[in-house]
């Protein structure tokens, strides 16, 4: 479903970056079921899964490579390639669409000039679609950086967007 | 005595501000030294009114909403430590009409009580039904949940007592509990307002559960959405350890029982439940065949009991009243309470808990209040992206799971999203096919194929293409689907779909009252 975006599939990480990945997969050898809570764990550190972390996480928790990327391609949540500084959700599911969410959603792949999975010129925001934050009864809803919003209006979205950029 | 003031910490709250409601009170009360004790509790589920902020008086708590950050000076001004008039004040929040009409026993404390303290569980009744399942015998638990009459309210209505009773005849070495905390459905915030509002009912009902069926290890698998409920778990987790109510002797018992949260990564199927396990052990999602039912071979392949968040969290309840007093809630074969989530265009959208039994009607206008925009309200989807939409004629059906399934709908988890009349049906349609052709497995041809050939047909109808045809074309699709999926995602998507057309045939170019 990601779409990869000006980026080689051969990203290349910097040796500080592999170091701390193997810190992670050390700390999760021994956890039952390790590879999600280790997806997870790098991810929350350094903001995606590497491409080039693939073999070193394989060879440590015993499974193929294919097999690992597989798991990092069939969920939604991790991404293989950078994102930028800041991620902004906008939620497509029906309680947010009874809401209006369809006009924010178009407001929003306008103004940063970007659609969903790309991320805007600037390098600032990635934009993601989400179903359901939960948040249905302050329906339209949507988060920057995990940080949830409800009865987004565009007049809201553009402080989101304005504060992402502030910071 | 500082006086304590309540801001919740629920994700809904916090989306409408509350934690600069919380800070700003912090600072203003700073500026004028008054000293206060600020509690950060779960939301009593008035979503209208958050940031609710409440404060302790002589008299009983005062509610006063919906406050925003700009309005704390002038609450000070006004005295609202002592409770005192203000344009925002509510009242004693016991007497809110909206919460009196209840009957909260899954969320008895939501609200009420500091989440993540194990000392106001406590004084809030809290692990009194754990101290009776320490008394009694795995067998004698599961009897007790069996007579409540619960059943899985995670969707598939499953009574909790007889899942528990295959586990806990099953042989072996290690069982696991594991807690479906997935909440994928569109229009369903109970979990996550139990997790962020009473976490530790939901340990307390986990440790049960291994009680009864001898498991010592428990999973919640947490969707990856949910930061805030994280925190709050980790944090009531945590603590239970600390006291002495998680770990290798459970109150001094010689039992054990051990809890751990684990993210899921944005996938909507890992709700299914064998989807969910595969995740746990840190494969794809992809759906198992049954048998052998995880009951039998779960998680690593051990005999598992998999409920969801609220079957879970109404355990200890059950176990603190008895099975009698639960099943005399409700109507039919549907006991009990059923947490409902009133969704979408709503004026009041909030959560209700209620015995089954409470009709749509009285849930839209006496709780809801119509619709947020004004407008009529022209349909409901009840039960998340695979439930049925429901037009007005129907908003008489109790909520009850038989009712729901003699006009082919689903209660699911309890969420209800209602549309005003400027919704468009067939593009409501198009999109259940789509959202299953995002989430598809890809396990079964009918729903990873059928799925986008749904869209492509919807497509077509929209564009008033060879319409007929086209009409004929859904229902065939969604018939293979009905039959031919592995499981509900591909099985249920014709729900919204077929429900949407017989219902709303206008939309999608038939005559009123034509069923092509
Ligand atoms: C596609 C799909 C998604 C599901 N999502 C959830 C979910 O998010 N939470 C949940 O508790 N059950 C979900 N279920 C139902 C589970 O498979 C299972 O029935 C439930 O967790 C059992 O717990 P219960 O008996 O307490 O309801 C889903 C089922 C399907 C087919
Ligand atoms: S119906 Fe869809 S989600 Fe379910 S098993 Fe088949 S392909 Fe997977
Ligand atoms: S549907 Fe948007 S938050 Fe639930």
């Amino acid at each position: 479903m990601r779409l990869p975006q000006n980026k080689s599939w051969r990203e290349v990480v910097s040796d500080e970056i592999l170091v701390s990945i193997d810190q992670h997969i050390e700390a999760h050898l021994n956890v039952p079921g390790a590879l999600m809570p280790l997806l997870h764990a790098i991810q929350d550190d350094i903001g995606y899964v590497p491409e080039s972390s693939y073999p070193r996480i394989a060879k440590a928790l015993n499974l193929s490579v294919a097999e690992v990327h597989g798991v990092v391609t069939f969920y939604h949540h991790f991404r293989s390639h950078a994102p930028g500084k800041h991620i902004l959700q906008i939620c497509r599911a029906e309680s947010c669409q009874s809401m209006g969410s369809e006009a924010l959603e178009a407001y929003v792949k306008k103004t940063l000039g970007v659609d969903y999975h790309q991320t805007t010129a600037d390098g600032a925001i990635t934009l993601e679609p989400v179903y359901c934050l939960g948040n249905c009864a302050c329906s339209p809803a949507a988060s920057m950086d995990d940080q949830v919003c409800g009865r987004v209006d565009i007049a809201r979205v553009n402080e989101i967007i304005a504060e992402a950029r502030g910071a | 005595m500082a006086i304590k003031i309540y801001v919740p910490r629920d994700s809904s709250a916090l989306s409408l501000g509350a934690n600069k409601v919380a800070a700003n009170i912090q600072a203003e009360a700073a500026k004028r030294g008054v000293e206060i004790n600020l509690i950060r509790n779960g939301s009593r589920g008035l979503f209208w009114l958050e940031t609710m902020v409440e404060v302790a008086t002589a008299k009983g708590r005062v509610a006063y909403g919906p406050v925003m950050p700009k309005d704390v000076a002038s609450l000070f001004d006004a005295d609202f430590m002592s409770g005192a008039a203000h344009p925002l004040n509510l009242g004693l929040t016991d007497e809110i009409a909206w919460l009196k009409k209840q009957e909260r026993l899954t969320f008895a404390r939501v609200g009420i009580t500091d989440p993540v303290s194990v000392e106001d569980y406590v004084a809030h009744d809290g692990y009194k039904g754990l101290k009776n399942a320490l008394a009694k015998s795995g067998a004698d638990i599961v009897k007790e949940v069996t007579d409540s009459g619960l059943r899985g309210r995670g969707g598939a209505a499953f009574p909790t007592g007889i899942k528990w009773n295959t586990v806990l005849n099953a042989p072996a070495d290690q069982k696991y509990i594991v807690c479906n905390a997935d909440e994928g459905d569109s229009g369903t915030y109970s979990d996550r307002m139990i997790m962020e509002g009473d976490p530790l009912v939901l340990v307390e009902g986990m440790t049960i559960a291994g009680l009864a069926v001898g498991a010592t290890q428990g999973y919640i698998y947490l969707r990856s959405e949910y930061p805030d409920a994280l925190v709050t778990l980790n944090e009531a987790i945590a603590n239970a350890y600390q006291a002495g109510y998680l770990g290798e002797d459970i109150c001094g018992s010689g039992k054990r029982f051990h809890l751990e949260v684990r993210r899921a990564a944005g996938a909507y199927v890992c709700g299914e439940e064998t989807s969910l396990l595969e995740s746990l052990e840190g494969k794809r999602g992809l759906v198992r065949f049954k048998p052998p039912l995880p009951a039998i071979e779960g998680l690593f392949g051990k005999p598992t009991v998999v409920n969801n968040v609220i079957s879970l969290a109404t355990v200890p309840i059950v176990l603190d009243k008895g099975g009698k007093f639960y099943q005399d809630f409700g109507m039919g074969r549907s006991r009990g309470t059923l947490p409902i989530q009133l969704a979408g265009n709503i004026k009041q959208c909030g959560l209700v808990e209620k015995a089954f039994g409470v009709t749509l009607r009285e849930l839209l206008y006496d709780f809801g209040g119509g619709s947020a925009s004004g407008k009529p309200i022209r349909a409901v989807q009840v039960g998340g992206p695979l439930g049925a939409y429901l037009p007005e004629s129907q908003f008489d059906t109790p909520l009850d799971y038989e009712k729901f399934t003699e006009i082919w709908a689903v209660l699911g988890h309890g969420g209800i999203v209602a549309f005003d009349d400027t919704v468009d049906m067939a593009k409501m349609a198009r999109y259940a096919f789509e959202f299953c052709a995002v989430e598809s497995c890809g396990k079964c041809t009918p729903c990873r194929i059928g799925s986008t050939r749904g869209v492509e047909v919807m497509d077509k109808i929209i564009a008033k293409e060879d319409h007929a045809k086209n009409i004929t074309l859904v229902r065939d699709l969604s018939d293979t689907m009905l039959n031919g999926s592995l499981c509900a995602l591909g099985g249920m998507t014709p729900y919204p779909v077929l429900s949407a057309i017989n219902h709303f045939p206008e939309d999608f170019g038939l005559k009123k009252g034509q069923v092509a």
